[in-house]
């Protein structure tokens, strides 16, 4: 299986942009992502289409964190097997958008 | 529990113009936001087209939290060290009612959904809606996840966004809409308002929206809007490129920022918030069904967003939506009949007035901007064509059409760009 480079720089990237959000953090994740699914995907497009970074390939497992997330709905868009389960985090948890 | 006449899913502008009549007509309404305040989950680029806004509320321009007035529309195309620029200046936008203005989410959301509640609505925040109630194949409520958090009502407006979950529990949602799915990626940079005034050329008070094509490793384009203090610049990608082109989304957003054309106008201030939110690009073919026994779906969660490549149009249609929605539901409850047969008088409203046949017109734009020589050999031919024109250098001069077919040869076949052309015509 091909180990994505999920280089420093990007992660670097990310981080610092996140710092700019303000956002109430659940224990709970909103989002369940199926690993069974995620064993046998070559392409893992979500490590890229997520603005916020929250999947990763680490030794070559995806691990995904629900800490930064920015509620975009991109990752059950793209996810073409349907490892991901989407949901919204509880109410009034998750981000609050000051200026957008 | 809760027992009302509607029941809104989500605080945004369609779901709270639909609020702001139906309550104003006594209906008992109740609001559902997600978030701490409504606009705190909202993001957009953007520009408001509020004309029609304001035959709803007249005198909105003075309490509003408006930003700036938009004068000044910039399409840049993006080329390999050069960029072309279409700039129209308008004394005219300057003059009521505008054509558009720059808002931020947060604070307008949060006034416009006060203004609902002062006629009437019931706004619940920190309230999701996770599943619809039913009963005998009629949606008669919904679940929150409000302890004892059930609201029965006659009607269930799906007002929640792009993701629409609503939609989809509804067995609305169009499940080809993926397709043409984009993620918006947003910066918003602070900037003194005075500096925006003098760099952007701006007479204060007036703003400007600017849109970039080119210039980006996938299909989509960017995008910068002025506020009051603060600039919102970022990119909007249509997902399913990246199937073709793996490249990490922010590198994208990063490496845009840093392009020639939009480094220096975003230089000196400071990123203050990040963030990003689907945009449904589809259009009219891919709208999803917009009523069922006793559901309606409004805004981003009924497709409501028309990108014809110049504009992008979405909180002007999710309001209109919003009170077509109402119109309709005010209409059913004189016969107290919420069956989609009944609730198809929304769909009436909406092709009598100028949404559904705008959509309809422009229903080949998705496919023609998923045109990967629009955004690629395109705009480098294009940028390169502008700088051979200012070009003066002891050679002998070549007639445009020569450098257009020089420029074409090895990259574009002719009746490709013959194919192109009549397929934009068609727009046109």
């Amino acid at each position: 299986m091909k180990e994505i480079d999920y280089s420093k720089y990007v992660k670097q990237l990310i981080d610092g942009k996140l710092l700019q959000v303000k956002t109430r953090v659940n224990n709970k994740s909103h989002i369940k992502v199926d690993q069974e699914v995620c064993r046998g995907c070559v392409e893992k497009i979500c490590v890229f289409a997520c603005p916020a970074g929250c999947y990763q390939v680490v030794v070559g497992v995806l691990k995904f964190s629900h800490d930064g997330c920015l509620e975009c709905g991109t990752c059950q868009v793209v996810c073409a097997r349907g490892a991901v389960k989407w949901g919204y985090p509880q109410g009034g948890f998750g981000i609050n958008y000051r200026f957008s | 529990m809760l027992k009302g006449d509607v029941v809104i899913v989500g605080a945004g502008p369609a779901g709270t113009a639909a609020a702001y009549v139906l309550a104003r007509e006594g209906a008992q309404v109740y609001l559902l936001e997600r978030g701490r305040q409504p606009g705190n989950k909202n993001l957009f680029g953007g520009a408001f087209y509020c004309q029609e806004f304001a035959e709803l509320i007249p005198d909105f321009l003075d309490e509003a939290p408006i930003e700036r007035i938009i004068t000044k529309r910039t399409l840049t195309v993006l080329g390999e060290r050069n960029w072309v620029d279409y700039e129209l200046n308008s004394t005219n936008f300057a003059n009521q009612p505008y054509n558009a203005v720059t808002v931020l989410r947060p604070k307008f959301d949060a006034w416009f959904a006060k203004k609902a509640c002062q006629q009437g609505a019931c706004l619940l925040n920190n309230t999701v809606a996770v599943d619809l109630l039913w009963e005998n194949g009629k949606v008669v409520g919904v679940e929150t996840d409000r302890p004892d958090g059930k609201i029965y009502a006659d009607v269930v407006i799906g007002a929640d966004g792009a993701t629409s979950l609503m939609a989809r529990q509804g067995g609305l949602a169009n499940p080809k809409a993926h397709q043409y799915m984009a993620l918006g990626i947003k910066q918003v940079f602070y900037l003194q308002e005075e500096e925006i005034n003098k760099r952007f050329r701006l007479t204060p008070g007036e703003g400007l929206a600017r849109e970039f094509l080119g210039g980006l490793p996938v299909i989509g384009g960017g995008f910068l809007y002025t506020n009051k203090s603060s600039l919102s610049v970022g990119v909007v990608i249509q997902l399913e490129s990246l199937q073709d082109k793996m490249v990490q989304v922010v590198e994208v957003m990063e490496d845009f920022c840093r392009n020639p054309a939009i480094k220096e106008l975003v230089a000196g201030s400071i990123p203050v918030e990040y963030g990003a939110h689907l945009i449904p690009e589809g259009g009219y073919h891919l709208l999803p069904k917009l009523y069922t026994d006793g559901m309606l779906l409004v805004g981003d969660a009924a497709g409501l967003v028309l990108a014809t490549g110049f504009t992008f149009e979405g909180m002007n249609y999710a309001i209109t939506s919003g009170i077509m929605a109402a119109k309709a539901i005010l209409k059913a409850s004189r016969n107290k009949d919420y069956s989609a047969s009944s609730l198809k008088e929304y769909k009436s409203l909406l092709e009598e007035s100028y949404v559904l046949p705008n959509f309809r017109k422009c229903r080949h734009i998705p496919e023609l901007l998923a045109n990967h020589r629009v955004h690629f050999a395109y705009p480098e031919i294009l940028t390169k064509l502008a700088e051979n024109n200012f070009k003066s250098d002891a050679k002998v001069r070549q007639a445009l059409l020569g450098q257009i077919n020089r420029e074409l040869t090895g990259k574009v076949g002719k009746k490709v760009v013959l194919v192109d052309l009549y397929k934009a015509w068609r727009f046109l």
